[in-house]
This record gives structure tokens, sequence and C-alpha cells, in this order.
């Protein structure tokens, strides 16, 4: 297709999501890259770590030295065989990498390691709970380990390598270990395809952390999402022609490119006009796509076994000693958290939304209650990391900290305001709870002494207060409560308030 | 007690070693004897592309003093320490610049050590520069160096063999004892036999890799140049071993006595009685000089003489060794010099006119920076990688490999030892077949099987054809190196006692061509 006709292709109106789906099924892929936290690259000896300076994780091998070797990193194979299991797949008995050739700067010895025809993982699945908590099962063609390039970064307007003035590359994560993940064509979503999209990746992203063999932030790109969609039409047998929108990087975005590429190929097509097959970039900004490179199935990347590398060999007690490693299932773990906590869907989906399930388990681990632990995560510690900017998991507040100020509260010596400030405390570096209570002088007022002055000194403040409860408003004794607090700096005791005011009327039962 | 520079050079390794041990001579003595003596045959050989003298001196002199403090220090000084040594250029060098034989690679220094570079700086061997190849060792003339060829000492108007000519030459005109090569298809063994000196592919796997420019991954071989099989054999014991760094380097488990052979032991047996020895029908005849094979049937009926057995052994598969070598060779090559596009090292050239985008910097650079044969290499083997001819080219030719292996296992259930010319001429004068590609790789017919199989093979002096020499090579399994330093030790001990001393006794005085 020449580019007029492709502009002219482009600038369809997309039809509305819902007219697309009369007329159009769609058909998805995706193909997620998962980088591994290994503490070296795939293969070299070279250090696996994200945002240092430019180009000081590298040695001779990363940067494509004339004379050297890869030598491949076993941990990496093992993520690669867990992440394979996981995902209920087969393993290779034997498996080799290859080259996929291509002459591009961030690639420095002009090939990415790969493998091609002979992946570790295999025939797999993945069942996928949707919103609803119906079951969407998405099955697996392959995962294969491979090695991430270079970052290129273009000066000049466009940003891209075409009209940039110049272009920098940095090949700290040139070698990083990856595997990809590639799934078979996905029918049957109808208009829950963009859904079922955003649950796969999630679902990924909820594995690879769970297994522990990833840091799974979307936002660094260890995850990292191409989407392949077609339509074909109602009744129809073949599948339409494909576009491939490059490095959809958060599952909201997955969600909206799949909903975008759905109207804009319905739109084409119920115009007369036909896909071209191509890469498409995702724009945040607009939630829409724009044509990247075509692509035809017949790139030519002239693989051929890797001769620098011996094949990789599986033996059957290897694979069963790491299967006996596989954490549970995330999908059977947040059902079973769930029920045994007792907290409601929607308090369950604002936990995980907030990634903070494995932090209030471990806090009920260390012996608070489901609904205590989930009060201050959910309450004052995501209050605090959010003024702060930060993720609550990364505030440094350790689930101990927590039952610690909880045991402070259930046993008198601090109330829920105080508890709340000595948090604060303890999040700027003032130590542990008990030692902040002490050394600020937070104890609450407990001694009689001191409190019924107070009390008394608020009642003759405040006759007209005193009268109404008196005459039986005891909820008028909430007005007396403020100047209590305030003559004691805050650490009184509500209740004992209360009590001391009815003593001193000789209303007290 | 002193030497003339041409006495010492003229020692072997082994001799050299025992001369420090005893405190006859020094290291810094024996390293400078030879530094003089590529400063007086250097211009006209052109064997070395970098001297370090320098470095060298320094090494010998610290390797002096260690020895005569005495002591533990001295006692664990390894046999070959203050021997010297040269390396190939194709092999990587820190403080040293690699070039690989190519304008590529002008200028360029090595941020790391090879393995075997490593190894040989433990055993504390002054090493005396880097010498001269076909370019990215693609040639078997040393005529494709981009830095001029190397002469062969035996006549200077000859080639030295390729691509390790300058490794062969520098060790033929006594300018090193010792040097490394590398073998593809035959690079250290052919110029091994045009210049009568001893060269050694070791088993794949036998000797690391790591830092020996690829030209094909699946071939390539580091090995030990030398003038006598004893000497080769010491400096194999150097540089073998397994090195987690290259992954195709065998571990030593894999060698039948859980650890690398003593190749210097079998040298040293020096007889050939009760050698199986297997005479491969296809290397022989057509296409092979007859004072070649000549020299060849002599050898054999020496080697029957004493003791030896000798079988004809049938490998049909030989016959497409070359055409499977041609396609293998040049996909891996292909692959293996992508890297070179001036983007991070070496050579980086602009195009004269047209904007200044990355595909045109990269094919500018490659179009100045790689000579004539490494680009037909590159391009025959671009196109056996193709979509679409994968199967019919690349694929094929690992069919002709494995067959390849199986005729040679079948051989060696017949034979402990295979036999066969190492090349099928006598060393050709330079510029003959620059022009003629096919006849340049006719070269290698003998030794390319060995590269395919990945099996050890020897190339050692046979005596002379028309006053040059010829090379007769001995093939053994995989693993089983001390059988070719056997076999070889052998032959070089009676060809020794039929001329009354060693043939390179008859190299030509070349301060006398020089002048």
């Amino acid at each position: 297709m020449n580019t007029t006709t492709q502009a002219a292709m482009d600038a369809v109106e997309p039809l509305s999501f819902d007219e697309a789906l009369e007329a159009f099924e769609p058909v998805m892929g995706f193909e997620v890259h998962v980088e591994l936290n290994t503490a070296t690259k795939m293969f070299s000896s070279a250090p696996n770590a994200f945002g240092d300076e430019p180009n000081t994780n590298v040695n001779e091998v990363d940067l494509g030295m004339p004379g050297t070797l890869p030598a491949v990193n076993g941990k990496a194979v093992e993520s690669a065989i867990k992440l394979g299991l996981a995902l209920n797949c087969s393993i290779a008995e034997h498996c080799r990498f290859a080259r996929k050739q291509y002459f591009y700067p961030d690639t420095p010895k002009n090939w990415q390691t790969s493998q091609y025809d002979e992946p570790i993982a295999f025939d797999g699945h993945l069942d996928v709970e949707l919103d609803d908590g119906e079951i969407f099962r998405v099955d697996i063609e392959r995962a294969h380990m491979e090695e991430d390039a270079g970052k290129l970064t273009h000066a000049g307007t466009s940003g891209r390598i075409q009209g940039a003035d110049y272009s920098l590359v940095d090949y700290n994560r040139a070698g990083v270990p990856l595997i990809e993940i590639v799934t078979k064509p996905i029918t049957g979503a109808g208009k829950r395809a963009p859904e079922i999209a955003r649950a796969y990746v999630s679902a990924i992203r909820d594995i690879v952390k769970g297994l522990d063999i990833s840091d799974a932030r979307m936002e660094r790109g260890n995850v990292r999402c191409d989407a392949n969609v077609s339509l074909m039409r109602r009744g129809a047998e073949v599948f339409g022609t494909r576009s491939e929108t490059k490095n959809v990087n958060s599952m909201r975005a997955v969600e909206h490119a799949v909903t975008y590429e759905i109207r804009r190929h319905a739109g084409i097509l119920s115009a007369g006009g036909s896909i071209v097959q191509e890469t498409r970039h995702w724009k945040e900004d607009t939630r829409t796509t724009s044509s990247g490179r075509p692509k035809s199935d017949a790139d030519d990347y002239r693989y051929f076994p890797e001769p620098d590398l011996v094949p990789i060999v599986t033996t059957t007690e290897w694979v069963e000693a790491l299967r006996a490693e596989l954490p549970e299932p995330p999908a059977q773990r947040r059902r079973r958290l769930r029920e045994a906590w007792g907290y409601s869907e929607a308090e369950f989906r604002d936990v995980i939304a907030a990634g903070l399930l494995d932090e209030i388990e471990e806090t009920v681990g260390q012996g608070a209650s489901p609904a205590v632990a989930r009060k201050w995560w959910m309450g004052e510690i995501s209050r605090l990391a959010n003024a702060r900017g930060v993720d609550p998991a990364a505030l440094g507040v350790e689930p101990v900290t927590i039952v610690e100020l909880n045991r402070l509260i259930e046993g008198g010596t601090v109330n829920d305001k105080i508890a709340r400030q000595v948090l604060e405390h303890h999040v700027d570096g003032e130590g542990a709870p008990a030692d902040i209570v002490r050394n600020r002088g937070l104890e609450v007022v407990s001694d009689d002494g001191a409190l019924t002055a107070a009390v008394e000194k608020a009642m003759a403040e405040n006759p007209d207060v005193v009268e109404k409860v008196k005459g039986g408003k005891l909820k008028a004794i909430g007005a007396l409560i403020g100047p209590v607090m305030k003559e004691t700096r805050g650490q009184a005791d509500a209740g004992k308030v209360k009590e001391i005011v009815l003593q001193t009327l000789g209303m007290d039962s | 007690m002193t030497h003339t520079t041409d006495a010492l050079v003229r020692l072997t390794a082994a001799e050299m070693a025992a001369k420090l041990r005893a405190g006859d001579i020094t290291s810094v003595e024996l390293t400078q004897a030879h530094l003089d003596r590529i400063a007086a045959v250097d211009d006209t050989i052109n064997a070395f592309l970098h001297v370090a003298a320098d470095e060298a001196l320094e090494t010998a002199a610290a390797v002096d003093t260690t020895r005569a403090a005495g002591g533990a220090a001295a006692e664990s000084l390894h046999p070959l320490a203050g021997v010297p040594i040269a390396i190939k250029d194709l092999i990587v060098t820190k403080g040293q610049p690699t070039t690989a034989g190519s304008k590529m690679l002008q200028g360029w220094m090595s941020p790391y050590d090879a393995t075997v570079v490593e190894k040989v700086r433990a055993a504390r061997m002054p090493i005396l520069g880097k010498t001269n190849l076909d370019e990215f060792a693609m040639g078997s003339s040393t005529e494709h160096s981009a830095y001029g060829p190397t002469r062969n000492p035996w006549d200077i108007t000859r080639i030295p063999g390729g691509s390790g000519g300058g490794s062969a030459a520098a060790v033929a005109a006594f300018e090193a004892p010792l040097a490394l090569g590398t073998d593809t298809g035959g690079s250290i063994r052919q110029p091994g036999a045009v210049t009568g000196t001893v060269g050694t592919k070791p088993t794949y796997g036998g000797v690391s890799r790591y830092g020996a420019i690829a030209m094909a991954s699946s071939l390539d071989q580091i090995g030990p140049v030398a003038r006598t099989v004893e000497d080769a054999a010491l400096l194999h014991e150097v540089i073998a071993g397994h090195d987690k760094k290259d992954s195709t380097s065998l571990p030593e488990t894999e060698y039948p006595e859980g650890e690398v052979p003593a190749f210097s032991a079998a040298a040293s047996t020096k007889t050939a009685k009760g050698l199986r020895i297997g005479v491969i029908k296809q290397l022989q005849g057509e296409g092979y000089q007859s004072g070649v094979l000549a020299r060849f049937h002599e050898a054999l009926d020496q080697l029957q003489g004493a003791g030896a057995e000798i079988v004809e052994v049938d490998c049909p598969s030989f016959d497409y060794a070359l055409g499977a070598y041609y396609l293998i060779m040049p996909s891996e090559a292909s692959s293996n010099l992508a890297r070179y596009d001036g983007v991070r090292y070496g050579t980086r050239v602009l195009p004269e006119e047209g904007p200044l985008t990355i595909e045109r910097v990269m094919g500018s650079t490659r179009a100045a920076g790689f000579g004539e044969e490494v680009k037909r290499r590159i391009i025959l083997g671009t196109y056996a990688l193709s979509a679409g001819y994968y199967d019919a080219y690349y694929g094929s030719a690992q069919k002709i490999r494995t067959l390849i292996q199986q005729d040679f296992a079948a051989a060696f259930e017949q034979a402990d030892v295979l036999i066969s010319p190492t090349s099928p001429t006598v060393a050709f004068p330079l510029g003959e077949k620059l022009d003629d590609p096919l006849a340049m790789y006719l070269n290698d017919v003998a030794t390319i099987p060995a590269n395919l199989a990945g099996i050890p093979g020897i190339s050692v002096p046979g005596g002379l054809s028309d006053g040059l020499p010829v090379g007769i090579q001995f093939l053994a399994p995989a693993k089983q190196d001390a059988r070719v330093y056997h076999a070889a030790g052998a032959l070089e001990q009676l060809l020794n006692d039929t001329y009354d001393a060693p043939l390179w006794a008859q190299i030509p005085a070349l301060e006398e061509v020089a002048r």
C-alpha cells in the first residue's frame, strides 16, 4: 500500500466500540516482555541494575567487543523455567539460543541472542480473573529467553531516530535478561476484549512478582506489552490482518490501546478499506495509536543457532525441584486471603489496587487483626505516602510497627489521633513507636487528678453546656471534650472525660 | 658465559627453558636476543604488526629477579617462565593493539586480555608482540592482511601460508621460539606445513576461545606454533583447559583422565611402534603436488619401518567437506563480523556526501574498513543464511558435517591416528592465487575436515620438495590430542635421524637476504 492510501486509511473515523463489536469479532494476541531481576545480565557478569549512570553497568561482553563470548546466566534459566511452570507450559528437555540478526545501534553485536524455534517453555495457559470474577483462559504459545537491547535517546524535535540531530545510546540495559511470553490468538473475547487484555497483563505481572523473578514495575519497563489486534466479520472463519501496537506499558494503556485498535480497524473495514500489517505506536496523551513501520512476516532476521552457546538441557529432577519452589498462584492466593480476612469485594479490590496485599498479609501475620491492618495501610500510611509522593509500600513502615502502634492504642497509652502522629514521627526517623511516645511525652493523660482539674476548668468555663447535660442531653458532653483536649495537649481519653463529667454531676450510675 | 644472538634464538623452547632454569642465560638476554633478531629480519619478513619490546623486557626482568631470589617463588615458576612468545593479532591483548589484520580495528586497544593471554602472562612468558595474518583470519597466504603480506623465511618471494602466516614465519625465522595461532580451516597447520614448523589445532573446546576474534565460532580454535613437537606440546599445556567464559570449552572432567593430559610426555615418546596409522584415501592423489606426495609416502615408509601399522581408511564424505566449510564458515563469519559498524569502537568512516544517517555511516564504515576477501565471505554467508536458502545451504552443510564426523568415527575404529599431507602444495609465490579465490580455498582441503569434526590435528615437517618444506598432518579423535603429539613426535625423530638435524636448521640466513 502506498503512503497516500495509508494516509487515507489513517484519516478514516474510528467506529464507536459498540458499533465495532456489532459487526466484528476481535482477535487479540500479546507479546509480553518481562525483565528479570537477576543480579547479573543474561550472558555477562555485568550488574543488572536500573537507573545508574549511562554505560556504567557494562563490560566487554555487553559492548560486543571483539573476541567476547556469551555465558548463560543459570539463574535466568531457572526464572524462565519457573515462569513456564507457572504458565502451565511444557518445559523443553533440550533447547538452544539463536542469533536474530539486524543492524541497529542499540544492539551491540548487531544481533540479539534469543530463542527462535526452540523456546524453553511452550504450550501453556493462564486462567485470567475478570472484574466480575469470571475466569477467561488465555492459551500460551511459548515463553522464551532473550537479552534486552540498549536504550536510545534521540535528540531533536521528533524524539524518533528519523530526523534526530543525534542519538545517544546507553548500554546498561543491553544484555538484561528478558523472558518473552507469547499468547496464542485469543478469540471469543467479544466486548470484553479490552478488559481481558488488561486482566491478562495484570495476571502476568502478579505471577512474575509472586515468583520474585522480576521487579515487575511497568513504569520502569520491567513488564512491556505488545498488543496485536485484528478483526474478523462476525461469522467469518479467517483472521483479519493484524496491527501490532508496541510498548503499551501500563495496564490501563493496554485496555485503551485494544479498544482504540478495535475501533480503528472497524472504521477502516466498514469504509471498505483494508488494514495494513504494521507496527503502531501507542500515544498516551490522546489514547490513540499512530502508524509505525510496515511489518511483514517476511522480515528476514537470518536466524541461526548461536554457535557460541551449548544447548540448555533441563533434567526432570531440576524442573521438579523448581516446581516445588513455586509459590501459590496469585489468583488462588487472593481468593484465599479475601475469605480469611472477611473484606468486602470493594475493600479487597482497593487493597489490590493499592498494591498492599503483601504488606497487609505480613501485618496480619505479625498479629494484627485484618481490620486493623487494613485501617492502617489503606488509611494513614497511604495518606502519608500520597502526601510524600511515594508508594505506600515504599514508605518504610514495617508491619511490626503497625502491630506495636496498635498495642499502644489498645493498652490505652495513646489514642487514635496521637497514634497517627506517632506514625508520622516514625516515618520521619524518630525510632520505634514506644520510644517516640516516651521521648515526646505523648502518653494519654489518664491520672484522674490532672484530668479532673482540666474537666472542672472546662465545666466552669461552659456553664450552659453543664446545664444541658444536667437536663439529660448527654451528647452535649462533646462540647466539653474540645476544651479538655486543649488543656491536656490532646492527650486525654475522650471516654474518660465523659466519665469524669458525669461523676462530677453525680449522674453516673 | 656469553651467547651470540644467533645461537640463542636457534635453541628450542625446551632448551631455552632448561638454560633459564640452570641459570646459564637470563630471560632478559633471551628476550633481547629475539628483539634483536626481529629488528634484523622483520623488515624483510613482516611477521610482526606490533613489537612490544618494553613490555617483553619488563616481564623478562621480573622473571630473572624471581629466579635470582631463589626460594619457593623461584621453585614455583612455570617451566616456560621467561621464554618469549609471539601472539597472532587475532587474539586480544590489553596494553598492545589488536587489529585482526584489518583496517577496521586500526588503533583499537582491547580493554581485556584473551584467556590464553592471561594464561601466558600467568606463566610469565614475555610477549614479544603481535603477528600478521590474513584479515580476520580469512585467507591461506597472509596476503589478505591490510598491513602487507608476510614472507616465507625459506623463500621470501613466497607466501608463509595463512591465515597465521605471521606466527609461523616468526617462529621459522627465529624471531620467536613459540607463537599462538588460530585455526578455523587450517590457519595453524597449513602455515606450519609451508614454513617447516609445527602447528597444532587442538580439539574444539580444548582451549578457550575467549578473546580470539571470532571468524567462525563453531570451527575456530586457538593452538600452539613452534619449531618442535615437544615445544608445541609444552605451549599447548599452558593454554589448555576449561574457561567459564567460553561455554563451548571442555570441562576437564570430559577428558578420559579427568584432567588435561600431559601432551609433552606424549611428544617425548618418539616411537611409532605399534601405532595404527590410517591413510585417508580421499586426502592424497589428484590436486596434490608430486613432490608433496613423494615426501608423504616416504613418511609412511619410515613410520612403517619404525613399527607402525599402516592401514587405508575411506572417508567418502570428505569430498563435500570444502563445500560445507565454505557455507558454514562464511555464514558464521557474516554474523560475527556484523559488530564492526563504527558505532562503538574501531574505524568509523563517514559517507563522502549525503545525509549522515546511521545506516549510511555503518555502510561507509564497512565498505572502507573491510578488504575484498572479508566482503566476499560476508556476502556469501549473508546469502546462505537468508530466509528460503537456509535449509538448502546452512542446513545441508550441517548435515555434511555430521557425515564427516561419522566418517572419522569409522576411521578411528581402524586406526589410532590418521595421516595426510597437510597442504596439497608447497609454498606458492606471492600473488599467484590472489585473484583466484577457489584455488586459494583448495589449500585447506586436507585441514578443513578436522575443523568440521572438532578433532585435533597437527602439522609436522616432512622434508623438502624443491627446497621448500612439506607438511605431514596427523589427526586423532576428539580429546585425544596426546595421540597427535605421540605420532608427530615419532615422525619428527625419524626425519631428524634421516637428515641428521631438524629441518629448520636449513632455513636460509635471513640477515644476508635482508642486506
